[in-house]
Formats: structure tokens, sequence, C-alpha cells
């Protein structure tokens, strides 16, 4: 039983968003991440659809499991634990993923956990870079979180520092995009094209850095209507648009604010290390800058490849491996799936 | 034998156990809102009552709707992985064919079950094994005069009692009846159970962006 505390096999399900992801991990060795996305069918409305994503989740579901398997080299008969997302997202399709999970454990008689989205996107890194430090702070930006944690223990002490109070990071990348013509998502294509471009050409406003605004909450959405009418404007009176200054101009403004936050987020919690995840963890700036700012506080960063980064099984399964090697109790077959769980339900029983 | 069957295209989120010869046992909740917390349960109540295992399982039958979507794939991802991880057959069975499969009466009927946005999942039947139409989702005034004069099964007739005054029995499909009906037709006409597919027979609500909107009015 001990060497089996140690290196738990745990599958992962992830469905919170438009990603069916199934992870299998071992102990903290990465086995196999398999996802299968929904975002092409989203591409043409701009934005996730929630039933569009909760039906594609249901046909994907089983294939993506066996892919898992397959990728892992192992069958359902060696699993220890199940891990499953049981929030927070979209309500509709965190169900189908907790349904599957839990038919798995039942049928497999193994304890499951149904898990918050945010711990597992924390607890991803130990996959890449080991054991999390202990009273780390992590910063989890992507098209649906932004959010300023500090992590004591991510199995279960997570407590919130800040977060946005109106669009995700990642939705203004999106929304942006969308102003530009450049389409959906908006992250990649705005960090290629602000390659090109100048980020000092326009001076985009940096939301909530008022000395009287909450100094660890983030505002995205003055920032999005300040880049449409910039380009509203130019448009009216017949100009180009400069696409690869206003791309450059507008991530500078959202990086900048990010990574200040960021820093100060870790100088008030004694944090000496600052974890980085969630989609927008990918944008090539987002890394630099925040580099050369811990570097300078005297923080390492921590930062998981990108197809960790974005959702994925893995890190609900890195989490469930956590949770079995710490001893914690595992979730009851009839725990809620709850589409606004709060950060410090790290386990839902 | 060892069949489990559950539906969860309707309210009653309902499970049972069949041994080819009888229901060994039944559990039925109706609280539609908690089908994800009460599925998993309820299949674990009913093995246990009847003091068999998941392993010990040759088959599983679900209810494929028409229904609210939400609650239809709870039941239908439920029954993928359990044929998935026990390596058993999944049946599927149109829900509305469960009600009719559950009516004693010997005249032509329909049922019609709870769509929501005022709107039912219905069918006709000649006789309660053989339905004469395709399932369909309508508003209840607009087939109430097609479906004058017929009985009524389904809460749908207990929801519109003016398009649907002829009400009779039953309000919500049973597990142990799907599992009978399975049964039945598995050894007289396989070719009649269907894929584990949802009949969701709505597309999903989604519109496609047209020009951008202006954000500023100056
Ligand atoms: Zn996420």
């Amino acid at each position: 039983m001990t060497a089996l505390k140690d290196s738990p096999l745990v599958l992962g399900f992830e469905t919170s968003c438009d990603e069916t992801g199934v992870g299998i991990v071992r102990g903290n060795t990465l086995l196999a991440d398999a996802v299968a996305s929904s975002v092409e069918e989203h591409a043409r409305f701009g934005g996730v659809v929630p039933e569009v994503a909760s039906r594609a989740h249901l046909e994907a579901m089983v294939p993506t499991v066996q892919r898992a398997l397959s990728d892992a080299g192992v069958t359902l008969a060696d699993i220890d634990a199940i891990a499953v997302t049981a929030g927070p997202g979209l309500a509709g399709a965190l169900l189908v993923g907790a349904a599957a999970a839990k038919a798995y454990a039942l049928a497999l008689d193994k304890p499951i956990y149904g898990v918050n989205h945010l711990a597992a996107h924390i607890c991803v890194d130990q996959l890449e870079h080991g054991p999390l430090p202990e009273g780390c702070v992590a910063m989890l930006v992507s098209g649906g979180h932004s959010s300023l944690l500090f992590v004591p223990d991510v199995t279960g002490d997570v407590q919130p520092l800040g977060q946005t109070i109106d669009d995700a990071a990642g939705e203004a990348f999106d929304k942006v995009a969308r102003v530009l013509g450049l389409g959906f998502p908006g992250g990649p294509l705005i960090d290629k094209a602000a390659r090109e471009g100048d980020p000092e050409a326009i001076a985009f406003p940096r939301g909530l850095t008022g000395p009287r605004d909450a100094p660890l909450d983030f505002s995205f959405s003055g920032l999005k209507t300040a880049v449409a009418r910039w380009v509203e404007r130019r448009e009216r009176a017949g100009d180009k648009i400069p696409l690869a200054d206003v791309a450059a101009s507008f991530q500078e403004a959202v990086v900048d604010v990010l990574t200040r936050k960021a820093i100060l987020a870790c100088k008030e919690s004694g944090a000496d290390h600052l974890l980085i995840g969630g989609g927008v963890a990918a944008n090539s700036r987002l890394r630099v800058l925040a580099e050369e700012r811990a570097a300078k506080a005297g923080i390492r960063v921590r930062v998981p490849r990108p197809n960790l980064c974005t959702d994925n099984g893995a890190m609900v399964a890195a989490l469930g491996s956590e949770l079995v090697r710490r001893g914690r109790t595992p979730s009851h077959l009839d725990f809620p799936s709850d589409s606004s769980q709060a950060v410090v339900d790290v386990v839902v029983r | 034998m060892l069949l489990l069957a559950f539906d969860t295209a309707t309210p009653a989120i309902t499970v049972a156990l069949h041994d080819g010869t009888h229901v060994l046992a039944e559990s039925t909740t109706v609280d539609a809102r908690r089908t994800g917390e009460l599925l998993a349960p309820g299949i674990t109540a009913v093995l246990t009552a009847a003091g068999r295992k998941p392993g010990e399982l040759t088959g599983v039958a679900v209810g494929v709707g028409p229904g609210p979507f939400t609650g239809l794939r709870v039941g239908l991802v439920t029954a993928r992985a359990l044929g998935d991880a026990l390596g058993i057959p999944i049946h599927g069975v149109c829900t509305l064919d469960v009600v009719a499969y559950q009516t004693k009466i010997e005249e032509p009927f329909a049922v019609a079950t709870d769509a929501r946005r005022k709107e039912v999942y219905w069918a006709q039947y000649t006789d309660r094994f053989t339905r004469s139409t395709d399932p369909d989702v309508s508003h209840p005034s607009l087939i109430a005069e097609r479906l004058a004069g017929l009985p009524i099964a389904g809460e749908g007739a207990v929801l519109y009692p003016e398009a649907f005054p002829k009400a009779i029995g039953p309000r919500h499909p049973s597990a142990g009846a799907l599992a009978e009906l399975t049964i039945r037709r598995l050894q007289s006409d396989p070719d009649s159970l269907l894929f584990p597919e949802p009949l969701y027979l709505r597309r999903p609500d989604a519109v496609e962006p047209g020009t951008r909107k202006r954000v500023s009015t100056g």
C-alpha cells in the first residue's frame, strides 16, 4: 500500500470549457495527456457556445479515455484513483465529465476526487518542475480566469488574493482580436501580430492601477473598449489600421498590469516563487516580462510548457495524485458539479 | 443476464437491475436539477440492494430521450463510460417508447413529455409496443387538434391539460420498464435497439455574430 501511495496511477478528467481532456499520471510523472478540442466548432460564433461544447464532450469522452490509456500503455484495471474537475466552468460541460468520471470510478471500484479547476492549473506544474514550493503565488490567466492566489498547500489551502472584476485576460485577447479581424481564439493571433509591432506606439490604459484601486484585482473591459474606440476613430478618418502596433500596444497593456500585480502579490505574501498558468501563460511577451521583473525582485518564475497551461486532463490527474499521496479523503459519488466553485474549495465531497 | 437500466431524459432519475426474468431492484428520484448527483449513487444502490457487483453486469440499457439536454447527456455518458469500463454492450431505447410500454391500454394514444420552453416532446402510438410517428418537439397548442381525443401519457398531459385533456399515466418512465422492454427487443427484434446517441431534436442556441457593434457614440 505504501508504494501505491507514493506514486499512484491517476486518471484525470477535465471538461470545464471546450476541451475534453483525459490525462494519466503516475506520481508526478506524466504518462498521457489526451485532449479533444471543439474550438473549431465555436470559431464562427466568436466564442465558446456552451451547448455545442457539451455535445462535443459527450462524443469525445470515451475515445479520449481510450487514447489516453493507449498513450500511457496502461489499462483501466491498473488505475488507482480518478479525479475530475467539479468546477468552476460551464455547468453543462462540467456535468458530462463528472458523470463519465463517476461511471469509471463506480465500474472500477476506485476512489474519485471532484476537484477545483484552478487548483489543478497550479498543481500541473509539478509534472514539469517537481514539487511546488510551500507558499508560492499563482497567477492564472486564460479566457475564463484572471486570478492571483496564495498557495500554502494546493491540496487544501488556496487563498484568493485578487481577480478580474469584469473580463478575463484571455477574453480581452479574443475581443480585441475580433475588433482587428484576426479570428478566434485571439491569444496566439495577437501574440503573433504583436511581434512586428511597437508596444509603445499607442498608450492604452492600464486598468485598476490608480492609487485608490484594489491593488491585486484586474479590469480589462476598459482596455478592450479603448482599443475598439481607437480603431473606429482611425477607420472613420479613412486611415489604415496599423495592426501590428495596435496588437503590440494592447498586449503590452495587459502584460504590464499582470506582471506588475503578480510581483506585488509575491512581495505582499512573502512568496519567492511565482507560478503562471492558464492559456494566456503561453503568451511570449508575458513570459519575457514576468522573468525580467521577477529577476529584479529576486523571485523565481515557474511556467509549465504551453500544452500544460491550457485546459487538460493531466492537470486534474496531477492534483488527484497529490491528493492521494497526502491521504486526503475522496469525494462521495453524489458530489455536485459547481459552475462557480470557489477556489478555497479544492475538493468537493 | 444482469442488465442495468437507467433513464435521465425526464425529471425522473430512474435506475433498475434486471436478471432476465425479474426486476431485482429499482430506484427512482424525481429531481431534474440533480441528475449528475443522483445517477451514480442510484446505480450503486440497485447493485447493493441486489447483492451484485459492477463486474457482473452483462449489459446497459439507456433511455436516449428526447429530453432536456443536460440531464440526458448525464445518462448517455454514464452508459458509454460503463460500457467502456466493463466491456459490455449498451442498448439505447427511445424514452417515449418506455412511457408507452408502461401504459396498459389497448387503444391508440400519444406520449408527451416536458421539453421546457413551453414545448413537449411527443409521439403517437397504435399500441403500447408500436410507435407510429417519429419523436418530435412542439408547442402543445399546435398539436392539440391533431391529438384530439387521444389519451396522453407522460408529464406533458399533466403540464398542459388545456391541450391534452385526456391524461393517463404514467407521468415518468421507469427503469424497470426500460429493462423489460430492452429484453423483449433483444429477444424479438434486436435491430430496434438504438446506439446510445441522444435524441436532441433541437439545434444548440447559437448566433453567428453579425457586423461589429460600435462601442462609441461620438
Ligand atoms: Zn482553465
